[in-house]
């Protein structure tokens, strides 16, 4: 790369700056250029190829190669198949498809039907989530446009080929990013994953191959085709080509929407993109992968990004949502509130995830409460182990990674928390107590004014105390004192 | 738009279509893109594309404003693309309605920056 820039915008090329609500904008900058250049080959097994030869890999978060997903599809003959768009970006913290969509959604559409071509489907679905509702507007829009040019629907550009796109609207579960229950959530049933095999790409939708891929996946097709596998596989890591586009978010300087080389490290991501840590507080962690993810730590931020290094990290991709943490952050917290996610959002159709998920969040919740013992960390560890070896889909293989994670990175503050019944990061309310130092105290009693259960009390011009079994621990003392006489312990 | 009919007909079109750019590109107008994904709108976008217009109504300024999706920088929304004739873009960020006014009067109006521009920090791929 001749610049020093450390991103580079494939999946994004036109966010940002084509008006998405105008064809014209996209077809200017090569839209359907790539659609039209696969239909004039007209030979769909070297286009996939090329998509297998350029090391795509899906960027939903599994990392499965992208050219094999589509070969599978194209080798399963039926009288109809289908092409599927994930658009049911989920994780807390993420929104690279929501961006995706709605900056640049005929690049998207502009995929699908590359892929229908390929595998042999004339039929496209984007399964996306109904709290998106700019990305939907936008979507529809699009497929609109391109119907009334003929770049979808029947005969595109005049060469025989049909495909149409429609959308499915998901009502925000969890679960149905996984593309199992996507499938069933769409057939009108509930959405539950079922085993894999069979595969969605040999008996998907209605029992017909499917191929399931993500928004950012396809986002990267037309680019692989027009600039060829060679250009793309030479960006990236040896196993893991392209970009990545992260959601940056949490205790950084310049929260954003970032795309980025395979390989650059966390700490160029957060120090030189991100431009540091919020407040100028030391970094602690940043959490990737979301709920089935897990944190790096300060050790890891010399560590090249990518699929097989984060996941020997104790972490992994995940579909991009990054979020930073700081000093202030309680890991033990952290965990909770991953689980807590996870618990509200399985299915429940097996008991691993639906039973086992809810002790586990029984147990930090436990911590966090200062009633803790060293014996509930093992039952952490064995519990979380146990979840993982036997859940029915990925979301319950993986949920305990957050627990597991920083369980290995921060021992220390798990042992505070049971044994001292210390919080280091201050974080845990049972753990804290609000003392009033009499020394500094003048008592101008502003604090007990403040205070909404009246807890302090004290003489006027007299030092005052605060009542440790009333007090909510909600802060508003210390706030109102004017002589930093009130700390937390 | 009409219907592409052939492979050469999309050709055909999009080589019009980039010529019309060039076009507009190369005319009196301030080419500005406000960016309006969720994320832009929240923070005030519409209400800043108005006054963006409305203030160059006012002081007889020729400009194309148009919207665009997310471009990537959340910490500092809304944000703003300029172009003038012949010049690079330049994106400001911190656009809040005030702000738009002050960019129109400074940048539009006379050549003023304002301290709040966002220094390019990516490479784009030009397919």
């Amino acid at each position: 790369m001749e610049n020093n820039y450390k991103q580079i915008r494939i999946a994004l090329r036109n966010c940002g700056f084509i008006n998405p609500e105008n064809i014209e904008d996209y077809i200017a900058r090569n839209g359907y250029a790539a659609l039209a250049s696969v239909l004039e080959t007209n030979n769909p097994q070297a286009t996939i190829e090329a998509i297998k030869k350029s090391g795509l890999r899906g960027r939903g978060g599994g990392g499965f190669p992208t050219g094999v997903k589509w070969e599978i599809a194209s080798k399963n003959h039926a009288d109809q198949k289908y092409v599927f768009c994930n658009a049911d970006e989920g994780d807390p913290g993420a929104f690279m498809d929501r961006s995706i969509l709605e900056g640049d959604p005929h690049s998207v559409l502009e995929a699908m039907a590359i892929n229908g071509f390929c595998i042999g489907a004339n039929k496209g679905l984007i399964y996306i989530r109904a709290e998106y509702p700019l990305a939907i507007e936008r979507l529809l829009i699009a497929i609109k446009q391109a119907e009334e040019v003929g770049a979808l629907g029947q005969n595109i550009f005049g060469t025989g080929f049909n495909f149409d796109i429609e959308l499915r609207y998901g009502a925000g579960a969890f679960v149905c990013g996984e593309e199992t229950a996507l499938i069933h959530s769409m057939e009108g049933d509930r959405g539950e994953p079922t085993f894999k095999p069979p595969f969605p790409a040999q008996e998907g939708y209605l029992k017909k191959p499917t191929n399931v891929n993500n928004v950012e996946t396809f986002a990267n097709i037309p680019v692989i085709i027009l600039k060829g596998w060679e250009w793309f596989a030479a960006i990236g890591t040896e196993k893991s080509k392209g970009t990545k586009v992260f959601a940056l978010a949490g205790k950084i300087n310049n929260v954003g929407l970032i795309e980025v080389p395979m390989g650059i490290t966390l700490r160029e991501v957060i120090y030189e993109i991100g431009n540091g840590i919020k407040d100028d507080k030391n970094f602690k962690a940043v959490q990737t992968g979301g709920p089935s993810g897990g944190c790096l730590t300060e050790k890891f931020l010399d560590t090249p990004i990518d699929y097989d290094n984060l996941i020997a990290a104790g972490s992994m991709m995940g579909s991009g949502g990054m979020i930073v943490m700081d000093e202030d952050d309680c890991m033990v917290s952290v965990a909770k509130f991953y689980l807590d996610f996870t618990v509200e959002e399985s299915c429940g159709k097996c008991a691993p995830c639906r039973i086992g998920n809810k002790r586990l969040y029984e147990l930090l919740d436990k911590i966090t409460e200062g009633k803790g013992n060293m014996e509930d960390l093992d039952q952490l560890k064995n519990l979380s182990k146990v979840i993982k070896d036997t859940a029915l889909c990925g979301l319950g293989q993986t949920s305990p990674n957050p627990v597991l994670s920083t369980i290995e990175n921060f021992w220390e503050e798990y042992v505070a928390h049971v044994n001292e019944k210390k919080c280091p990061a201050g974080q845990c309310k049972a753990l804290k107590s609000y003392i009033i130092d009499p020394d500094l105290c003048i008592g101008c009693t502003a604090c007990a004014r403040a205070c909404p259960v009246g807890a302090i009390k004290g003489e006027k011009k007299m030092p005052h105390e605060i009542n440790q079994n009333t007090c909510i621990k909600c802060g508003a003392c210390m706030e109102k004192c004017k002589f930093n006489a009130i700390s937390i312990k | 738009m009409e219907k592409i009919k052939s492979l050469a007909d999309l050709k055909k079109k999009r080589e019009d279509l980039q010529s019309a750019i060039s076009i507009r590109e190369q005319s009196e107008n301030i080419q500005v893109k406000v960016a309006m994904a969720t994320c832009g709108i929240a923070s005030g976008a519409k209400h800043v594309m108005e006054v963006i217009m409305n203030e160059c109504n006012k002081r007889n300024i020729p400009a194309t404003v148009t919207q665009t999706g997310c471009m990537g920088y959340c910490y500092a929304e809304p944000t703003v693309e300029v172009t003038k004739p012949g010049q690079k873009p330049v994106v400001f960020g911190y656009i809040t309605p005030l702000k738009a006014e002050e960019l129109v009067a400074k940048y539009f109006a006379g050549n003023e920056m304002l301290d709040t521009v966002i220094p390019v920090n990516y490479e784009k791929v030009e397919l």
